[in-house]
């Protein structure tokens, strides 16, 4: 990938319990589950490493307890990590001094939380124009501001609505325009949609990618629902037990799970989605016999899903061809079924 | 310890139920037998009495009299000139609300006529609640009007109008403090408990000592004790303000001071508002029990009047005090629950502010009307209303007619049931008692309860005290008892029948807001002064946290479980005995927890009534002055009280660990 990097985190780690940073530091910042064990410490986040590039979106899916929620958190600096390094912008965050973070957070970062975090005594615009008013920013700009927001996530007509009148779906708008009053350029989400409804969540995640279309911010998006990991994601970085097990493309932890524990969450996952001819196919450039060179050849890019029907209904493979045009390989009815129940 | 050991295997801290029980007939018939061998476990040698009285005299005495600071400078000043500075200081405010409600500002403007003060209740009723509080509010003081004891309760009010901000910041400052470390919350959290199971009488001495008599006086000994439960609450509500809403307050940039005054502190409204309830409420019982150290109002009428056993009189200003607490009680509680609303700020001022507005019209045409009206400013007493003589009337009419029914139930009570079990209680042999106290807190809660329950058992006894905190004991033990059984069974019933379970909640709620003074009224219209009246005065005021509990206890038992039992054709009865009843336990210990610390409340004030117990000896302190006899005979009840909670918190943990009950 060769966008820029946005954050970058080394060897983060979080470890609970008394004397945890000297800990780490003796045991040189690669400590063993069982000296963690040993010292009578719980490690929340283990040795992570990853980066965030700019204007994607990366999911972080783990089950409950494996570290997915203090991981962002340890890059919001919600929680202060015990040790390793984060740079956010080229910037050490990790030692940024408080003032400099304060800034950080009210004009570079937004955050939605799982339970909406609103707060009750103000109205849906006062919630949203709150990020604006502990800026001091004057009342009439920062009502305008939530005006415009309203609209953005489509909750007109609800302004002067307090949160207790608003269902789940609507109190998570509001959460959302409140994360983006900054306009900030990097976007935190913790599970945004778990409290909701299947109907609602499946609804929110279309409001998501609508808006993602249109704003283009980097994204941390924070799930224990691999279905929407898949859906909203350009990359996945899966956790467990603290740990980072693997992040990729969808297609990649698909077609290439590290551990078994990757492949229980892909065994289900949509393939015919995630999986593009390009990757199923075989790599001979010569015509043979077995490919049809009459017909239209198969885009690379291609999901399996899109390319299915042509490849079943054609008696002879059929042919690739990259985005120059040039054919690159062929693909059979073997290649597709061997692909999707393997 | 492994918690699945504990629930397994018969042993809690390491005793087995049968050597409980043989450790406890043990010390008994080793009490017994040393005691009357050896005259020291008898009774408490007097040459190891600790002189802890005099040197907390001594104390104040060096305080009040002898420590100076910045001697020979011009600054020179001594402790007393500044809790005298406090004093007078607290003057002014009190000057004001006295000459709003009924001195007039000299000349220039007359107090508030009644029928503003009405009117503005109405309002303010309607305001926060609607209709049904408006009524309530404004029905309220429409009766302190009417019934002519119009200027006493304003007295009151304006003590209470200034007292409440003082508390309630008071409380805000300390309940954010406390929320702010866990070591200042490890320091205050003893000290509320000390604070809030020390009688009042006990602490109004040394009050009395620095500041004086007077309003001010009692607005720090009102302070004592109704900002721990403020501050409690205040604590509380910051602690449960969601943490999504803290980190979404973090993550917009706020600073540490926005956090709390724009995020933690309204998002924590409601509990604070609570707490605000209880302390207006507090506030109120208080003020009118300081008239003993000269707090004007409706309290010290009313002291003089059951001091002078005039009970028409002291029914009619008691009814006014109720009268009173039920209005303040019901404005807070529905201040409390009143949910913010939208105001449109492009509206002008008037429409913005409906309520403001109406209430500056009343305030406008009644003081125009009171201005041509005299009646309308204050209403002359032959227009009042009184109801002295109804009640006077029916007290004769009960000591001609029930005398004989009410005097040999006295009779009988004192002689056969009080008298025995009070001799009982002084004849334990102290060591007798703290070792088996010992032994209890060992079972339920380990060493260190064992250990602090034995020391707080034996103090009264290194004091001096023990006989007259038997005497505490015995009352206290009696009340709780028949509190225990009388409350658990209206409960129960309360609990299984709907209607009843209205009724009862309703009652409990209608009865707490009593200020404690107001249980003297009717037991000693009944039963003169004796031990009875106060044990019955215990038992009103200290039944209803028994129904209360008992009602939520069996309330709480989840449906699921009732509806299993049901399943497998249990009879009803097996039912509340076997499963509703075990599920409950803990909540209904709390329940008795509370009827102790109750208990041990009125014990103090029905010392008013003539006892013999530690209640009398802190009166007795208060007569003379004597700080230390009175803090030390304070410190008896409150570790009374104290002991008994730990033991019982703790047997209730145990019971709440074994069910998987966790708050």
């Amino acid at each position: 990938m060769s966008r820029p990097v946005k954050i970058a985190c080394k060897n983060v780690w979080l470890l609970f319990g008394k004397g945890a940073k000297s800990f780490l530091k003796k045991h040189n910042n690669q400590p063993t589950s069982t000296q963690i064990l040993k010292a009578g410490l719980i490690g929340a986040v283990r040795n992570v490493s990853l980066d965030v590039h700019e204007g994607e979106i990366l999911m972080i899916m783990g089950l409950s307890g494996s570290g997915k929620s203090t991981l962002i958190r340890c890059m919001t600096r919600l929680v202060e990590s015990t040790g390793g390094e984060i740079s956010f912008d080229g910037k050490d965050l990790l030692t940024l001094p408080k003032n400099q973070l304060l800034e950080l957070r009210r004009h570079n970062m937004g955050m939605v939380f799982q339970h909406f975090g609103l707060l009750p005594h103000r109205t849906v615009l006062e919630n949203i124009a709150f990020p604006l008013e502990i800026q001091n920013i004057d009342s009439d700009t920062r009502i305008a501001k939530a005006r415009e927001l309203v609209k953005v996530v489509g909750l007109e007509g609800r302004e002067n609505y307090f949160p207790r009148e608003l269902s789940g779906g609507q109190q998570q708008r509001v959460g959302i325009a409140r994360s983006l009053a900054d306009e900030p350029d990097i976007w935190f989400l913790d599970e945004p949609f778990s409290a909701l409804d299947p109907l609602i969540r499946r609804e929110m995640q279309d409001e998501f990618l609508r808006l993602q279309s249109l704003l283009n911010k980097t994204i941390v998006f924070v799930t224990h629902d691999f279905d929407e990991a898949v859906r909203l994601g350009d990359r996945i970085a899966i956790m467990k037990d603290g740990e980072l097990i693997q992040i990729g493309t969808p297609e990649e932890l698909v077609l290439n799970p590290a551990t078994e524990y990757v492949e229980q969450f892909v065994r289900h996952a949509p393939k015919a989605k995630l999986i593009t001819v390009q990757r199923i196919m075989q790599d001979d450039t010569k015509e043979t016999v077995l490919v049809d060179s009459s017909a239209k050849p198969l885009a690379a890019t291609d999901t399996l899903e899109q390319a299915a029907t042509r490849i079943i209904n054609s008696d002879k493979a059929l042919s690739v061809i990259d985005n120059n045009g040039e054919i690159i390989g062929s693909v059979s009815k073997q290649n597709l079924l061997s692909a999707m129940f393997n | 310890m492994d918690s699945r050991n504990s629930i397994n295997s018969p042993t809690i801290f390491n005793i087995t139920t049968k050597v409980f029980w043989l450790a406890a007939v043990l010390i008994v018939l080793a009490g017994w037998i040393a005691s009357s061998t050896i005259p020291a476990f008898k009774e408490f040698p007097e040459e190891w009495i600790f002189p802890l009285k005099d040197y907390i005299d001594r104390f104040f005495e060096w305080i009040v009299y002898e420590v100076k600071f910045f001697v020979g400078t011009f600054a020179e000043f001594k402790p007393t000139d500044i809790t005298r500075g406090f004093v007078a200081v607290m003057k002014f405010p009190l000057e004001f609300t006295e000459s709003l409600f009924f001195n007039g500002f000299g000349k220039i403007l007359p107090p508030l006529p009644w029928i503003t003060v009405v009117a503005l209740a109405f309002l303010l009723g309607y305001w926060i609640a609607g209709l049904r509080t408006s009524l309530i509010a404004g029905f309220s003081f429409l009766y302190l009007a009417l019934f002519g004891v119009w200027k006493a309760s304003m007295e009151t009010f304006a003590l209470v109008i200034i007292t409440v901000p003082f508390v309630f910041s008071l409380g805000v400052i300390l309940g954010i403090w406390i929320s702010k470390s866990a070591r200042v919350e490890r320091f205050w959290t003893p000290v509320f408990s000390i604070m809030q199971s020390m009688p009042p009488f006990a602490y109004f001495v040394p009050i009395v000592v620095l500041y004086g008599v007077g309003d001010a006086p009692a607005m720090i000994a009102t302070a004592v004790f109704a900002v721990p439960p403020v501050a409690r609450s205040v604590f509380l509500g910051l602690k449960s303000v969601p943490n999504d809403v803290i980190e979404a307050g973090l993550m917009m940039g706020v600073t540490p001071r926005q956090l709390l005054w724009r995020v933690q502190l309204p998002t924590a409204r409601n509990t604070i508002l609570v707490g605000l309830n209880q302390g207006i409420m507090m506030t109120l019982a208080m003020i009118v029990l300081a008239s003993l150290i000269g707090a004007s109002g409706l309290g010290s009428k009313l002291l003089t009047s059951l001091q002078g056993l005039k009970i028409g009189q002291a029914i009619e200003q008691g009814i006014a005090i109720v009268v009173i607490a039920v209005a303040l009680d019901q404005l807070s509680q529905a201040y409390a629950n009143k949910p913010p609303v939208y105001k449109d700020r492009t509206l002008p001022w008037i429409k913005q502010h409906p309520y403001l507005s109406i209430a500056g019209a009343i305030l406008l045409v009644t003081f125009i009307i009171a201005y041509f009206v005299p009646e309308a400013q204050v209403l002359p007493r032959k227009l009042t209303i009184t109801t002295r003589k109804f009640w006077n009337g029916s007290v004769e009419w009960i000591d001609d007619t029930l005398y004989d029914t009410v005097q040999p139930f006295r009779n009988f009570m004192l002689l056969k049931i009080l008298i025995p079990v009070r001799d009982f209680c002084r004849a334990i042999p102290w060591p007798t008692l703290v070792l088996l106290v010992g032994l209890l807190g060992y079972r339920f809660g380990g060493y260190k309860i064992a250990i602090s329950g034995a020391l707080m058992i034996l103090f009264p006894a290194i004091m001096g005290l023990w006989t007259p905190t038997m005497t505490t004991v015995y009352m206290v033990s009696l009340s709780t008892c028949i509190c225990v059984v009388s409350g658990f069974l209206i409960g129960l019933l309360s609990a299984k029948n709907k209607l009843l379970g209205k009724i009862s909640i309703g009652f409990c709620n209608f009865f707490q807001t009593f200020p404690s003074f107001i249980y003297l009224i009717p037991v000693l219209m009944l039963f003169k002064v004796s031990d009875l009246s106060a044990i019955l005065a215990m038992l009103l005021f200290a039944v209803t946290p028994m129904i209360r509990y008992t009602i939520l206890g069996l309330n709480n038992v989840s449906s699921n479980i009732i509806e299993s039992s049901r399943q497998m054709g249990t009879t009803s009865w097996q039912r509340l005995l076997k499963v509703e009843l075990p599920i409950a336990l803990p909540e209904i210990m709390l329940g008795i927890n509370q009827v102790i610390f109750y208990s041990l409340f009125m014990v103090a004030i029905a010392s008013l009534i003539g006892t013999q117990d530690l209640g009398a000896v802190i009166n007795g302190a208060r007569s003379g002055n004597k700080v230390g006899q009175a803090l030390i005979a304070g410190f008896c009840i409150a570790f009374l009280g104290i002991a008994s909670d730990r033991i019982i918190m703790a047997w209730t943990k145990l019971k709440k660990d074994k069910l998987g009950i966790r708050e």
